[in-house]
């Protein structure tokens, strides 16, 4: 590999890393506020302005430099060299330049706003700027990625591209999509409005944009996991991937469905007749349908690998796979986790029964399990494979990096069962402490608000551990050759000679994802901006 | 495309079992009229206090006898800050802020609706007697987790409706098409 690909690829790795760290470190502060426990320096004001800072950081920051990073990998092993490295190097400098700019603006207390950024909460202009650069610079990344696409396609002449570079561009193509909402929302809305420019600002415009944007971000978050789940994760484990042909429909069909389906955050909102909440009930249902899928065809490939190592019997495969490698054990943890929050998710996605858990504690413990453990975990994993192939050295701490997984796994075991629960019997999510002037019934809420503390501290001794192992890794691990990453082979290969065919065809299914889109979205977009609306002005409470 | 026997039992399986989910859904809502609060009306935020809907938050009664409740989200506290309310009964909450986004969640019901300046928000539901807690569910600034209302819910026959009634508000609906 050249080294200057490997350099872009390690320092989006060390941005995401020690954004990952902060982001760790505010969240234990939270789970105990939420116990009510008295820790140093708590406070509302405190409280607030972390939610804010892990939310960015883990959700957006560590999330989206991960993401690059896998996909420079993915397009570095297409091609043997990514498509514009001076593009990337200097979009990389400007989602650092925009990181630098929104943590500023969150940690001086000025953008205690949360990562959903509702308004008419008003944080300083740097946060909305610096987020906009954010994605700015993400749409640099999606263009490499999809120009090294087109790259990998020309040179294959008709056969089709490997399957994590497909996964990975139907992923750059579905963002350029979603991020239409949010860069609206930023550009025609946040950034004048809080630059003084505009008095007031529509709060119920601006969610729809959001969430427009919102909903394909968890799958933005969740396609590069899959991309693991299917091409690497069969490899690692001893086994072959069962179905490839279908894994690349299942990536297509994200990148069709992904965005038409944003009102399944707005159930609870005035302004959106129920008709279309419906329909985008019935585009959140389908989209389920991939991710089944994908269920069946990582399970089936592990089966295999499980079996080729000797296990027998009906389960006896499960205990034959590697769990003592940790980018194996944190697939197969990140994938038990997520059952567990696809089922939760379809229940938020119920048009009737989202009125029993909106805005509780259900749902961070939600997307703890998808966002916090399908994605986060199997990115962890994916380092301890990734970073000492790409640095050149050994991997530092192997011990910590074998407990790791575990620990995530019983941590957010702990954490997300209870706020689960919690959430059922009504604790709001989001809430500085939870005794509301000793409400009887918020006394139900304190053992599970004081298990899920517990749960936070075993997380905080996971992300530590992971931390530790990856600076370790980059900044003393023993130097030794950098070597490629080696995708998983088809358990069978196809019969008709590997052409490219229909789900191939990117492009088409981008503009079929364009048309539902203006299905889902132009008319009631189109009613909200007929209204006869008055405009908010700017609060600033934090 | 070949795709493996099992697979495809697989697909039809979830496919089966995706088309069930949303025929419940859809059934609840267009058989039993389940729906999340979808109204659509838009109000001046400076003027909620003057208007007749809210200018008087609290319980009333309409001319036909159904009753609803008027009430206003605003950093930190909902206005009224205690509601008693008759149980078995359908009752129609009506709801705004004046400032920042709220949300209105009577605790361990399906009673809940974001509030959002600007707008209008109404859903109607009914309760079993007892004391709830009507929480914020929306983060609204450093006092969030101090907005909090008080709501008894007497047996039918001991509630009286509430002597400073206000008859049938017009409401300050404009563009209300739904």
């Amino acid at each position: 590999m050249p080294r200057t690909t490997n350099r872009l690829i390690l320092a989006h790795i060390w941005v995401s890393v020690l954004a990952f760290g902060v982001a760790a470190a505010m969240a234990v502060m939270q789970a105990l506020s939420r116990a009510n426990l008295e820790v140093p320096y708590r406070s509302a004001r405190m409280y607030y302005m972390s939610v804010t800072a892990h939310g960015v950081l883990m959700a957006l920051v560590f999330t989206t430099f991960f993401i690059m990073a896998l996909g420079y990998a993915v397009a570095h092993r297409e091609n043997g060299a990514i498509k514009w490295p001076r593009l990337a190097w200097a979009m990389f400098g400007l989602a650092l330049l925009g990181t630098t700019m929104a943590a500023w603006a969150i940690l001086t207390f000025r953008a205690s706003v949360l990562y959903t950024f509702y308004p008419p909460l008003q944080a300083h202009p740097a946060f909305y700027i610096g987020l906009t650069l954010v994605v700015v610079a993400s749409w640099g990344w999606c263009a490499s990625m999809i120009a090294s696409w087109r790259e990998s396609r020309r040179r294959n002449s008709g056969r089709p591209v490997s399957l994590a570079m497909h996964g990975t561009t139907a992923n750059a193509m579905l963002w350029l999509l979603a991020t239409i909402g949010v860069a609206s929302e930023m550009l025609f809305q946040l950034i004048p409005w809080s630059l003084g420019w505009v008095k007031t600002i529509d709060p119920l415009l601006a969610r729809m944009l959001f969430w427009f944007f919102g909903h394909p971000l968890v799958y933005f978050w969740l396609l590069p996991a899959y991309v693991i789940w299917y091409a690497l994760a069969p490899r690692l484990a001893g086994g072959k991937l069962f179905s490839e042909p279908l894994a690349r429909v299942t990536f297509t069909l994200f990148l069709v469905l992904s965005t038409p389906v944003g009102f399944h955050h707005q159930y609870q909102d005035p302004g959106i007749p129920a008709g279309w909440k419906l329909f985008h009930t019935f585009n959140t249902m389908a989209i389920s349908f991939p991710s089944l899928l994908t269920a069946f065809t990582v399970v089936a490939s592990l089966e295999i690998a499980g079996r080729l190592r000797g296990g027998r019997g009906l389960f006896g495969w499960i205990g034959a796979l590697p769990w003592r490698d940790p980018a194996v054990s944190s697939v197969l943890l990140a994938g038990l986790l997520f059952m567990v929050g696809g089922f939760g998710g379809s229940i938020n996605a119920a048009y009737t029964l989202n009125s029993v858990v909106h805005n509780t504690a259900w749902i961070a413990a939600h997307f703890h399990l998808t966002v916090g453990s399908a994605a986060a975990l199997t990115f962890m994993g994916a380092c301890y494979y990734l970073v000492p192939r790409i640095a050149g050295r050994e991997l530092e701490l192997g011990l910590l990096a074998r407990i790791q997984p575990f620990l995530w796994f019983l941590g957010m075991a702990l954490f997300s069962f209870t706020g689960h629960i919690a959430g059922l019997v009504g604790l709001p999510r989001r809430v500085f402490e939870t005794s509301y002037a000793g409400a009887a019934q918020a006394s139900a809420w304190q053992t599970l608000t004081t298990v899920s503390a517990l749960g936070g501290l075993v997380l905080f001794a996971s992300a530590a551990c992971f931390v530790a192992v990856i600076l370790g890794t980059l900044l003393a691990g023993k130097r030794t050759a950098p070597q490629m990453i080696e995708w998983a082979e088809p358990l069978s290969p196809p019969t008709d000679g590997f052409r490219a065919g229909l789900w191939d065809r990117l492009g088409l299914w981008f503009v079929v994802a364009v048309v539902l889109v203006i299905l889902a979205y132009a008319v009631p977009l189109w009613d909200v901006l007929h209204l006869t609306r008055y405009g908010s002005p700017g609060y600033k409470p934090f | 495309m070949k795709v493996d026997l099992y697979e495809r039992i697989w697909m039809w399986g979830v496919g089966v079992m995706l088309a069930l989910f949303f025929g419940t859904l859809a059934n609840a809502s267009f058989r039993y009229g389940f729906h999340p609060p979808s109204h659509v009306e838009t109000i001046d935020p400076k003027a909620v206090l003057k208007s007749p809907q809210f200018r008087r938050q609290g319980v009333y009664v309409d001319g036909g006898g159904a009753v609803h409740v008027s009430a206003v989200g605003l950093m930190f506290a909902w206005l009224p800050a205690a509601l008693t309310l008759p149980a078995e009964t359908p009752v129609t909450f009506h709801l705004t802020s004046v400032d920042v986004i709220h949300g209105f969640q009577i605790v361990r019901t399906n009673g809940q609706s974001m509030v959002v300046p600007g707008y209008v928000s109404q859903f109607t539901t009914s309760f079993k007697a007892g004391d709830y807690l009507i929480a914020c569910n929306e983060y609204c600034g450093v006092g969030h987790h101090m907005m909090a209302a008080k709501l008894t819910v007497v047996p039918k026959a001991q509630w009286r409706t509430p002597a400073d009634t206000v008859a049938t508000p017009t409401g300050g609906a404009h563009a209300a098409h739904h």
